[in-house]
């Protein structure tokens, strides 16, 4: 049976009305999660799976499904319209698309994150569904240098956020940094900077410090400001995409879905990095570069493209490899499991009917998706027009409410709202916060696979650059470092040699 | 349709007329206890969990307590979880804990102030067993020549598994020094995550792996790892790897887990829930829940459990002093 015949028959299996029921029910449950901060669709997935165990297997996961893909469109929503993303893979996308609500053009931000977030997840899925063994047998070659490699060149990333003060941005990337290094240390069990304190032996929760830098920091910020215009968001203008939105959007479209889908495809890529690198790259490519940080749409296509692309690529290991490498993966592996199931080469072939029904579904999801977010627009950017005392204490109270569900953790509220004082204060300085969160999220991957690859070397740091795929990305990533300088030298010397 | 409600009613008549006959049958059943809180000290989704929610369904569906709550209290090892218990939760009589053989090696990295020793030990009810892999391209075809090369020289082998201290680490260990190497130059690779260990295994990055049983035989099967042994004392039925005794490594380790109660309870209480217990593992609801996880069955109540949670407490701490992980 060819791909194509396999997955007409998975449609034939997705688009029976009891299976389109619990599609919906996934995409309704999944913008829901993903709308409110900390809850996401690993959770929701994992609550979920003892209640749909007399469930048949494939309309469980044709709903896990939903979920995972709708959590990914909802949580740009918050992004956008409040600065208070509530994960990590949509902190970027809140860089652009809040100054765009504040400039009254929140209309346009949501749609080009819906219809992007719409193109990307259905390439993505395409590419799913034509090329994922292929895919993963490439993701396995990335050893602990290359992972090393990689970081390195996506921390030339940030130099795209770093604000008006490199010193500034500088300080905050290595905040971030620091906070990473706080826990117990992977490679040998020991504690770092816990302070003896037991709730910070598992470190410092990447969700926690998002939601604490961005919507604790920004309500404090905004409390501190009243009557301050600059903080509302005006709604005006179109609610809709110009042409000329159109027109900026489509490229970055195209290349977040190229960034995302590999990098989720990794088995320890994720959906953040390719984020980070989608804005780096659309602010050099930007026609108008002295747009971002002001609003520029192509900020927002980009990441919210990259990440939905990212979501697809965590189910080819998953699916082809049986290798969970997300929280929401390791999950739906463990509801594989719970059905006597085993992801992997075999589960093609043993159950066609479900991964082809899933993956069918993930089509019909979309397009799902897209029908329920598109009208939503104008429902969202009305959220605005509440009195900002009401709004700013709704999200305190979601934030708190959704920091406390991740572990049930006092603890956890302690240090949410601790964060939220500094990212108050970062803001009150004009101190950029994202480059803090880049840092909390690269820097312990770097550390680990660096350390990893040397262990694996017995010390020999020329494993960076015997590896074929290590010395690449660092070639890389020298080149976006002095490369810019060196064609400036170029292009002085040529004009002056001309005159 | 109008009969419907009709039905429902004389149904519960029926029900209601049978309640009076049924306490002859019914005697030789206990009373279901009214209500039991099982705490997974875990995230959801992980073993702690998955054991903790199955417990739920199958002491619910075979009527041994009415109703059954799991709460999950996560963080460092299961240690956040067990301060827990220990302190806020003493003398409840309606609470349970699950943990296991990993649990014993976060107190001790973790340098944990609650130990298993304040808590109420109730059973031990499954095995896991952890096998130890090579990549599909390893020219290694089986156990004793990784033991040959670990013996003449450990540091070139690297083994990839979960978190530092974790029982892939205690594993690999125990292999390094049976195979006649110093266990502190163990080459061990620590992953957080399940998947990524598997993916830089069987990327051939590492010269090796180890990992529960559940999570390899899917690579297995499908050829991408090679298993040169398993850790179980003797073979299983349906599994068709070695044991690493046949394989001249003297160490058998499984990654067990338990239930404990907390501390302060009377002996009513601890009977009580040892009860309960006792008919969850017999009931077949805990048969099929076993199988279709593929977790062995090794339950071991009371006293017997105490007295083997102590020696592989003497165990683990020896192995995690060895490599330095434990003071």
């Amino acid at each position: 049976m060819s791909t194509l015949d396999a997955l007409l028959h998975g449609f034939s299996v997705a688009l029976t009305l009891q299976n389109l029921g619990w599609a919906l029910l996934g995409v309704t449950l999944g913008t829901a999660v993903g709308v409110l901060p900390g809850i996401g669709p690993a959770l929701t997935v994992a609550l979920l799976l003892p209640v749909t165990f007399g469930l048949d297997p494939t309309s469980a996961f044709i709903m896990f499904a939903g979920i995972y893909y709708g959590g990914m469109y909802g949580g740009s929503t918050a992004s956008i319209l409040l600065n208070t993303p509530g994960e990590s893979a949509s902190i970027i996308t809140a860089l652009e698309g809040n100054r765009m609500a504040r400039n009254g053009r929140a209309g346009p931000a949501l749609a080009t994150a819906a219809i992007g977030s719409f193109v990307a997840g259905t390439l993505a899925t395409i590419l799913l569904t034509f090329l994922a063994p292929f895919v993963a047998d490439l993701g396995l070659r990335f050893g602990p240098a290359d992972y090393f490699a990689l970081m390195v060149l996506s921390f030339t990333t940030v130099s795209a956020v770093l604000g008006r003060s490199l010193a500034w941005g500088l300080a905050s990337l290595l905040f971030g940094m620091a906070l990473g290094l706080v826990g117990i240390d992977v490679q040998t069990g020991q504690e770092r900077f816990t302070l003896g304190l037991p709730a910070l032996l598992d470190g410092v929760d990447v969700i926690v410090v998002v939601i604490g830098l961005f919507a604790v920091g920004e309500t404090l910020y905004v409390a501190s400001r009243p009557g301050d215009p600059e903080s509302v968001a005006p709604v005006g203008g179109s609610l809709w995409m110009s042409r000329r939105d159109w027109a900026r959007s489509w490229k970055p479209w195209l290349r977040g879905t190229a960034l995302g889908f590999p990098f989720g495809a990794m088995p320890s890529g994720g959906g953040e990095i390719p984020t980070f690198l989608s804005y780096a790259i659309e602010k050099r490519l930007a026609a108008k570069p002295d747009e971002f940080g002001k609003g520029a749409i192509e900020g927002v296509a980009g990441p919210e493209a990259a990440n939905n692309a990212a979501a697809a690529g965590v189910l080819v290991p998953l699916l082809t490899l049986g290798l969970p490498t997300s929280a929401t993966a390791a999950v739906m592996l463990a509801a594989f499991q719970q059905y006597g199931l085993q992801p992997g080469p075999l589960l093609f072939e043993n159950s066609g009917d479900l991964v082809w029904g899933l993956i069918a579904s993930l089509y019909i999801g979309n397009v799902m998706l897209l029908a329920l977010n598109l009208p939503l627009v104008g429902l969202w950017v009305r959220l605005l027009s509440i009195p900002r005392p009401y709004l700013y204490g709704g999200i305190l109270t979601f934030a708190t409410l959704g920091t406390y569900s991740l572990d049930h953790s006092v603890a956890d509220l302690v240090m949410l709202y601790l964060v939220g004082i500094v990212g108050f204060l970062m803001r009150r300085f004009d101190i950029p916060v994202a480059p803090a969160v880049i840092g909390l999220i690269l820097g312990p991957m770097a550390e680990q696979q660096m350390r990893r690859a040397l262990s694996i070397s017995e010390g020999n740091f020329s494993i960076f650059v015997t590896e074929p795929i290590a010395a690449t990305l660092l070639g890389l990533a020298a080149l976006v470092l002095i490369g810019p300088a060196v064609w400036r030298r170029l292009q002085v010397g040529r004009s002056t040699s001309a005159s | 349709m109008l009969l419907k409600p009709r039905c429902r009613q004389l149904m519960l008549l029926l029900a209601l007329a049978g309640m009076g006959t049924a306490p002859v049958a019914r005697a030789a059943e206990a009373e279901p206890m009214q209500r039991l809180k099982i705490m997974a000290p875990a995230a959801p989704g992980g073993g702690w969990d998955t054991t903790a929610r199955q417990m739920q369904a199958a002491l619910t569906q075979a009527r041994i307590v009415r109703n059954v709550q799991v709460n999950n209290v996560p963080g460092a090892g299961g240690t956040i979880g067990l301060a827990t218990l220990a302190n806020n939760l003493k003398g409840d009589g309606n609470q349970l804990m699950v943990n296991g053989l990993v649990m014993v090696g976060a107190i001790l990295t973790n340098r944990s102030v609650t130990t298993l020793s304040q808590v109420t030990p109730i059973a031990r009810l499954t095995a896991e067993y952890e096998v130890v892999v090579v990549p599909a391209q390893s020219p290694i075809r089986s156990m004793s020549e990784l033991a040959a090369r670990l013996k003449s020289n450990p540091g070139g082998v690297s083994i990839a598994g979960g978190s530092a201290g974790g029982t892939d680490h205690i594993l690999a260990a125990l292999i390094v020094r049976a195979a006649g190497a110093d266990p502190a130059r163990t080459n061990y690779i620590a992953y957080s995550g399940g998947g990524e260990a598997l993916a830089a295994i069987m990327g051939n990055h590492v010269a090796a792996g180890i990992s529960g049983y559940g999570e390899l035989i899917g690579p297995i099967r499908a050829g991408r790892l090679r298993a040169l042994a398993i850790s179980s004392d003797k073979r299983i039925p349906g599994i068709d790897i070695p044991t690493l005794r046949e394989s001249g490594i003297d160490v058998e380790l499984a990654n067990w887990r338990s239930v404990v109660a907390p501390p302060g309870l009377s002996t009513v209480q601890r009977q009580a829930l040892l009860d309960v217990v006792d008919r969850m593992v017999k009931s077949p609801q805990w048969r099929a829940t076993l199988a279709k996880n593929d977790w062995v069955d090794s339950y071991l109540p009371g006293d017997a459990f105490s007295a083997y949670l102590r020696t592989e407490e003497t165990r683990v701490t020896d192995i995690l002093k060895s490599i330095g992980l434990a003071k």
